[in-house]
């Protein structure tokens, strides 16, 4: 596979890569680069050159897994350039062809893709109170344990319409808009998404002698040394 | 008018948001954290300054956040928004205001892919009639909440039952404002005042009597990054960049921040007790944070709402010092109440942040 051409059908490659100068500017502005050991303009100017093994490598490294799409480059860039928007092609394609499991970073796209496309289709929100878990959210706050332990008190007080019919913060979604929301997943390929994603994870999960539980867990809580920037 | 050099610069960066006639979508983050803030938006807007802003219920998230955390496809994400374009045509709307910065940048960037590749479009529209038979029109305007807020600034402060001021001592109290990245990083032209000179929320401090800090990093992300919050492998990147906004600011001495994006005041709040759990600093003045706002929160304040009607109960970071310095009356005992004034065990108190 010609992994240039591959990216250039995504949209957002089309809206992201032009001509790079290596000027360094996206690096300097970018929170990523900051403390990952990360640098958007050599990314940019990797997927430039064209080279096919060069662009593997990336797809299978852990830094196109660094970027925090905060797109802050995409502001100062001098070439109109959007890396933010070039990682999020070069991510696509580790997915859709199965390189994320290669790295720590990038099998973490199990335990995201389980949890929040899970809220979507459950509760028609991303992130919602009922799997917001505070032995995974430690830096909530005891303040934000005491509401998940009181959600109906407290939600109420503030206004919310938790669980309740008709509109309204927190609202329960009725069944046929979640249907309308899978519906969409089936004709639009995000089902099928899911299922790659699981199949990938599987395997890898299998190759790491790990059940899928022991694998989520792991995949969502460990770092290995050396990501960061005053690490060796 | 025809304007030329700098006025002309600036006026690509002025917008003239619609008056009226909104429809409304909600925001994951925000309804979790601050669901109050959504609450004193519609109550500001509808029941105080007569605007017809409407909700469907059968609205859903904009998929922006399990997008930008790349676990689903662009069109899976471009066909979720359609629907809810589909659902403010059905309602008779045109204008559409979110309540979350990472969907108003969802909703302007698939907007202005559309613009540039019509077939991409079609082919979205393709989509949604195959998955649920609704056909939509493109909004002629879309807002971020805090956009009309900005709007209606003068409004508010005409009725101000307090202001931005120290009563003490008189002088403006001086707050740090956090736009947000993707209000107006992508798309410039799409915010107020820009990338460059983002005056949505400097102008509401600047009408309700306050004075907006500039400091190094003003400019920086709070440190979200979608997946570098959402796996809790990866939250030091989150906690680091915000660490490095609390030092630059610190100098600065600052009385109060005010955010854009739902997630922006969680992480603010929520890292500054992180840090002074593992490294025992404190930002505020004795043993305090700084307490961190939404704009319908600090709204809502000026305009003499309840101080835990508006939820700040629920911020981890005390709000007691700003409220004791703009003079506002609360009463500590209704605090922790449920509803219908139940009384409720109080949270924890975190061991190194000063609470009350
Ligand atoms: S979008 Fe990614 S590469 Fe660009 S500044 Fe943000 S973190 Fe850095
Ligand atoms: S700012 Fe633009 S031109 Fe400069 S290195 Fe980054 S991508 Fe290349
Ligand atoms: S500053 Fe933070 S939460 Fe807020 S828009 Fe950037 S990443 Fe989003």
């Amino acid at each position: 596979m010609n992994y240039f051409e591959e990216l250039n059908k995504d949209y957002r490659f089309k809206e992201g890569f032009h001509t790079c100068i290596n000027c360094g500017t996206c690096t300097a502005v970018c929170p990523a680069a900051e403390f990952y050991k990360y640098d958007p303009r050599k990314i940019v100017s990797i997927v430039q050159t064209k080279d096919n093994n060069a662009i593997e490598a990336l797809l299978k490294s852990e830094t196109i897994w660094y970027c925090g799409e905060c797109m802050s480059c995409v502001t100062r860039c001098p070439r109109k350039n959007g890396p933010g928007l070039v990682i999020m092609a070069l991510r696509d394609l580790s997915i859709r062809l199965g390189f994320f499991t290669e790295s720590e970073k990038g099998r973490q796209i199990y335990p995201l893709t389980k949890a929040l496309n899970g809220n979507i289709l459950n509760y028609g929100y991303c992130v919602h109170p009922e799997t917001f878990k505070y032995k995974d959210h430690p830096e909530s706050g005891p303040v934000f344990e005491w509401v998940l332990n009181n959600k109906k008190q407290v939600y109420g007080r503030l206004g919310a319409n938790y669980q309740g019919k008709g509109p309204g913060a927190l609202r329960h979604i009725s069944q046929e808009d979640l249907d309308e929301l899978k519906a969409i997943y089936d004709v639009t390929g995000g089902t099928e998404r899911l299922e790659l994603v699981e199949k990938y994870s599987q395997a890898k999960a299998e190759q790491m002698g790990m059940s899928m539980e022991e694998y989520t867990e792991f995949t969502f809580s460990h770092c290995s040394p050396g990501h960061f920037n005053n690490e060796d | 008018m025809i304007y030329q050099g700098k006025q002309k610069i600036w006026s690509d960066y002025q917008k003239e948001t619609p008056a009226d006639g909104w429809f409304y979508v909600r925001s994951c983050i925000r309804q979790s954290f601050f669901p109050a803030s959504e609450k004193y938006f519609l109550a500001i807007c509808r029941d105080l300054l007569g605007k017809d802003i409407y909700e469907s219920e059968h609205h859903t998230t904009c998929g922006g956040i399990a997008y930008h955390c790349d676990t689903i496809p662009q069109e899976t994400a471009m066909t979720i928004v359609a629907r809810q374009f589909a659902l403010m045509t059905e309602a008779g709307y045109k204008n559409l205001v979110t309540s979350c910065i990472t969907s108003f940048g969802n909703y302007t960037e698939i907007l202005e892919t559309w613009r540039e590749f019509p077939e991409l479009e079609a082919r979205i529209r393709e989509n949604l009639w195959k998955a649920t038979r609704r056909e939509f029109e493109k909004p002629e305007y879309v807002a971020h909440a805090s956009d009309l807020v900005y709007k209606f600034r003068n409004e508010i402060a005409e009725r101000a039952k307090y202001r931005l001021v120290d009563v003490h001592t008189g002088k403006p109290l001086k707050i740090v404002e956090h736009i947000g990245c993707h209000y107006s990083k992508m798309f410039p032209h799409k915010g107020i005042g820009g990338a460059e000179y983002p005056c949505v929320l400097s102008g509401m401090v600047d009408s309700w009597g306050g004075e907006v800090i500039d400091y190094p990093e003003r400019r920086h992300c709070c440190g979200f990054g979608f997946r570098q919050y959402m796996v809790k492998a990866n939250r030091g990147y989150s906690v680091s960049n915000t660490h490095k906004k609390f030092e630059s600011m610190e100098p600065y001495h600052p009385d109060a921040i005010i955010t854009n994006c739902p997630g922006c005041p969680y992480f603010l709040d929520r890292w500054q007790y992180v840090i002074s759990e593992q490294t025992g600093k404190t930002y505020g003045q004795n043993g305090f944070g700084i307490p961190v706002f939404t704009y319908e929160e600090l709204a809502g304040l000026v305009l003499g709402y309840d101080s835990w009607d508006l939820g700040l109960q629920i911020h981890q970071v005390a709000v007691e010092p700003l409220l004791d310095k703009m003079g506002v009356q609360y009463d500590p005992a209704n605090k922790y109440l449920g509803i219908d004034k139940e009384k409720l065990m109080k949270p924890a108190l975190p061991s190194c942040l000063k609470c009350f």
